[in-house]
């Protein structure tokens, strides 16, 4: 074909050279096209292409890369069950993220046409953008620390419950077992038998550091003697400090527990409740008589409230994706807002000459003029939480890694971070680009279609 | 020793990368000066390794002594985190270092079978038979070929306490696996819940199945463990977490129950038994306990900071888990031969005392003089180190691929902090491991 071609070419070069000067002038300039393209061609081919076509290449061996496993790597990944749970929590990221940061960036946009200080308040928004999703990620590990006094949000959760409830006296105590008082750990600790008029009932208790016993809290009686005809005892701490001492008895230097609640049970009901003095002594002072069982209520020994575990293995991903709203709201919103501030104003106008209420503007105009820039933000979005993976990688602490885990975290980890198996990590990365194509497909469109 | 400055805060990963460039820049100016007439004048040797900080300037003063005997002139290149990627990357560029110090059995091994190494002269070996307990040599080696010589220890059976705890709790140091779980009853009665486990890094959880395991079922099993020649199914390794679960399950000795145990890190579980709010009464980790007391909260170790070693589980024998940093020459060095002089002297008794005066070392050697370390706790270890003799043996999730054994929320890790949450079912746990196991030996 080139052969037969060429030569009639030549003699039409020779026979008339510059009589078809159009024809040269395109042949060149396709030339010139070719040589300007190019570059971009290799470096498009070097860089994106050849990647890809490896990847997908390399997604058909096995970890060594030697021997051909066919689809084995792509079967590994729906029968891995931390690869599904990060499958999960990518779909999870995919549909929560996008449409809450359009929504808010929307509402915001929105909102901050109308205020005075509009563009402070974009700029602060906006601030967050700047911050790398590392140092965002190590700020907001911090934030979400259980300790209230080093995660900001829990130091407000406990603060807001702190003032509805008043702690329990004695959070770490428990009964000492085998000494006449048990319970299930946490309590309630009841007495083993009954207790009837005048004799003193020993509750003793352990597991209270020295340094939290109250500073009232005076040592316990070592006979402590209801009135006559008086049901009553003493709680204590069984533990005196340095050791020794004997177990279910009241030894010199014991100190009693003030401020605990004790019940007299008749039946399986309270019939009367008592709280403790300084020296650990209670008494029921009108209490028919009989014999009664004590009871130490859980109330006594409730765990101080811990706030909300951001980062256990429930709330991970939901708080990740806290982080990341905070980091693109700003995004968002100067998109939306830039969007906003094209749309014509006699529209606007028009409608609420009509008397259209600002509700009915936002939804019936505004919305609908908007649609293509939210549709731009949305699917950006979309394509940008596909790679999440530093935030994912900082904040999630090492137990819950797997719980956290997208597939942009489970493709390194699998190809590099110990697992060593770049057959499965290519093909979790070729899954992901499969992900990723139909939002970019919908981008291209979009783009075209406002060229045309 | 390596861990807790390559595991803890991620956040303090970026900045250590920082650092770690900074010193290389820096440790070229740390030449030692030469001493005229030495048999090694006028050559330079150049030695790699994990080290920063103060124990970079520790071993500087080693190798000073060694420019001192030899007159050669000794440089110390800070290798950042991972000395394997940092070697080869050397190597490939033609400006191999002659002595790299190598942190891990496993790394050892990947470089001996890359051929990247020199086997050790004659007299190093001499040296290694006569001085170090025939299973220091034996980490050293890899196909029946002597490469690795252990210049540097670290003991991790070592079970740290606050004495004041001790004495408001009326207990002493227990010596035995169930004397200890009494005692840290005792103190959970006195209202210092035993244990401050560090749950959030993996490494502390299989450091402390280790520990058990070598004690309850002996160093051969242990072997063939580490090497899976027997599967994590295997009826000891049951055995073994089930002991495990006495603890783990026991909420009076795990500080904060599992729960806490798990958002606890390394430091913080050292703040939790020696910080200025302490609400535990022990820790078990490695030697480098007592170095965090220390340079965090204030403590002097063999003070109000102190250790009993790791009790014995059911009669066995008092584990001593350990590992080390080994010397090894590279082939592709300039001065190799001037390298292999230098670990000649490194496995001289004179070489680790110079470190062991400075602090912060132990020596697998048995020659080493006891008063020759700063310190009591130091002197302490080092003796329980070598008497321990070859039973010793190296940390097993170090020895295993790090799929396995080293990778943060997987395989090894991640099942015995899942057995932390919920120590109910030793046997389904051995299950999962042995299924990660076999996935990452690819057995």
């Amino acid at each position: 074909m080139a052969h037969t071609h060429t030569r009639p070419a030549a003699t039409a070069r020779r026979g008339a050279a510059g009589a078809n000067p159009r024809r040269r002038a395109q042949r060149r300039r396709r030339l010139l096209a070719v040589a300007f393209v190019l570059p971009a061609l290799l470096l498009l081919g070097a860089l994106v292409v050849y990647p890809v076509v490896f990847s997908v290449g390399r997604s058909l061996f096995d970890a060594d890369g030697d021997r051909f496993v066919g689809a084995a790597n792509y079967a590994e990944i729906f029968r891995d069950p931390a690869t599904l749970t990060a499958l999960r929590n990518s779909t999870v990221w995919v549909v929560v993220a996008p449409l809450l940061l359009t929504g808010i960036g929307l509402v915001l946009a929105v909102l901050t046409e109308k205020i005075r200080w509009a563009t402070a308040f974009k700029l602060v928004l906006f601030l967050p953008m700047a911050v790398s999703f590392l140092a965002a990620g190590i700020i907001f590990r911090l934030a979400y620390e259980q300790d209230p006094d080093r995660g900001v949000l829990n130091a407000v959760v406990t603060g807001v419950h702190g003032s509805f409830e008043e702690p329990a006296p004695y959070p770490t105590a428990r009964a000492r077992t085998g000494q006449g008082v048990s319970g299930p750990v946490g309590g309630p600790y009841t007495t083993d038998r009954t207790h009837g008029a005048g004799e003193g009932a020993l509750l003793g208790l352990v597991g209270v550091a020295p340094g939290a016993l109250p500073a009232d809290a005076g040592e316990a009686s070592a006979a402590p003697a209801p009135g006559p005809g008086e049901v009553g005892g003493t709680v204590w701490l069984d533990f005196a400090p340095g050791g020794g001492g004997e177990q279910g008895r009241i030894d010199p230097g014991e100190k009693g527990l003030p401020g605990v609640r004790v019940e007299a049970v008749a039946d399986g009901s309270a019939v009367a409740t008592a709280v403790t003095g300084p020296d650990g002594s209670f008494r029921f002072p009108d209490l028919a008589e009989g014999s009664y069982t004590l009871r130490l209520p859980a109330a006594n020994f409730a765990a101080p409230y811990q706030g909300v575990d951001w980062l256990g293995p429930a709330l991970v991903t939901p708080a990740i994706i806290g982080a990341y709203l905070w980091v693109w709201t700003g995004f968002a919103m100067v998109l939306i807002g830039a969007g906003l501030a094209a749309i014509p104003r006699d529209a606007l106008e028009a409608a609420r000459m009509d008397g259209a209420s600002e509700g009915q503007i936002f939804r019936k105009i505004t919305v609908p003029l908007l649609a293509p820039v939210l549709t731009v933000v949305f699917v950006t979005l979309v394509i940008n939480v596909m790679k999440v993976f530093d935030l994912v990688w900082i904040i999630a602490p090492g137990p819950v890694q797997e719980e956290a885990g997208v597939l942009a975290t489970r493709m390194w980890l699998v190809s590099f971070g110990g697992g060593n198996d770049q057959g499965l990590g290519s093909a979790l990365s070729v899954l992901l680009l499969l992900l990723v194509i139909p939002a970019m497909v919908v981008n291209v469109r979009r783009f075209r279609r406002s060229r045309g | 020793m390596r861990r807790p400055s390559a595991t803890p805060r991620r956040a303090a990963a970026a900045s250590a990368a920082v650092l770690t460039l900074a010193l290389t820049a820096t440790a070229c100016g740390g030449d030692a000066a030469p001493a005229s007439g030495g048999e090694l004048d006028g050559t330079t040797v150049t030695v790699a390794g994990v080290w920063t900080g103060s124990e970079q300037k520790n071993f500087t003063k080693v190798l000073d002594a060694f420019s001192e005997k030899t007159g050669a002139k000794t440089v110390f290149v800070p290798s950042g985190d991972n000395v394997s990627t940092f070697v080869g990357s050397k190597i490939e560029g033609g400006n191999a270092p002659d002595v790299v110090m190598v942190p891990q059995v496993g790394v050892l091994k990947q470089f001996a079978e890359q051929g990247w190494l020199l086997p050790l002269s004659e007299k190093t070996e001499q040296a290694a038979d006569s001085g170090f307990a025939p299973v220091w040599k034996d980490y050293g080696t890899v196909g029946g070929t002597y490469y690795g010589l252990y210049f540097k220890a670290a003991h991790k059976s070592t079970v740290w306490y606050d004495p004041e705890a001790f004495t408001q709790a009326g207990v002493s140091e227990p010596t035995s696996f169930e004397e200890l779980l009494t005692t840290g009853r005792t103190l959970a009665d006195s209202g210092r819940p035993a244990f401050a486990i560090a749950g959030q890094d993996g490494w502390t959880l299989t450091d402390w199945f280790e520990n058990i395991y070598l004690s309850q079922a002996g160093p051969e099993k242990y072997d063939r463990l580490a090497r899976h020649e027997i599967p994590w199914t295997d009826a000891s390794v049951v055995r073994a977490l089930t002991t495990l679960g006495e603890v783990f399950g026991d909420e009076q000795l795990v500080a904060g129950g599992a729960q806490g145990a798990l958002r606890t890190d390394f430091p913080g579980s050292v703040e939790q038994v020696f910080g200025p709010r302490p609400s535990a009464g022990m820790v078990y980790e490695g030697d480098f306990v007592g170095g965090v007391a220390r340079d965090e909260f204030g403590r002097s170790p063999g003070e109000d900071a102190l250790f009993f070693p790791f009790p014995a589980v059911d009669g066995g024998k008092a584990p001593v888990v350990s590992g080390g940093d080994a010397a090894v020459v590279l082939k592709e060095g300039r001065n190799a031969d001037a390298g292999m002089k230098l670990l000649e002297f490194l496995a001289t008794p004179e070489a680790a005392e110079v470190w062991a005066e400075a602090g912060g070392f132990l020596s697998p050697h048995k020659e080493v003089g006891l008063g020759a370390y700063a310190d009591e706790t130091a002197r302490q270890t080092a003796e329980s180190l070598v008497a321990a003799g070859d039973t010793v043996r190296f940390d097993m999730s170090d020895q295993a691929p790090a799929a396995f054994g080293g990778t943060k929320g997987a395989g090894e890790w991640k099942i015995l902090q899942d057995f932390l949450r919920d120590p109910s079912d030793p046997a389904a746990t051995a299950a999962s491991l042995e299924a990660a196991a076999a996935k990452a030996y690819k057995d």
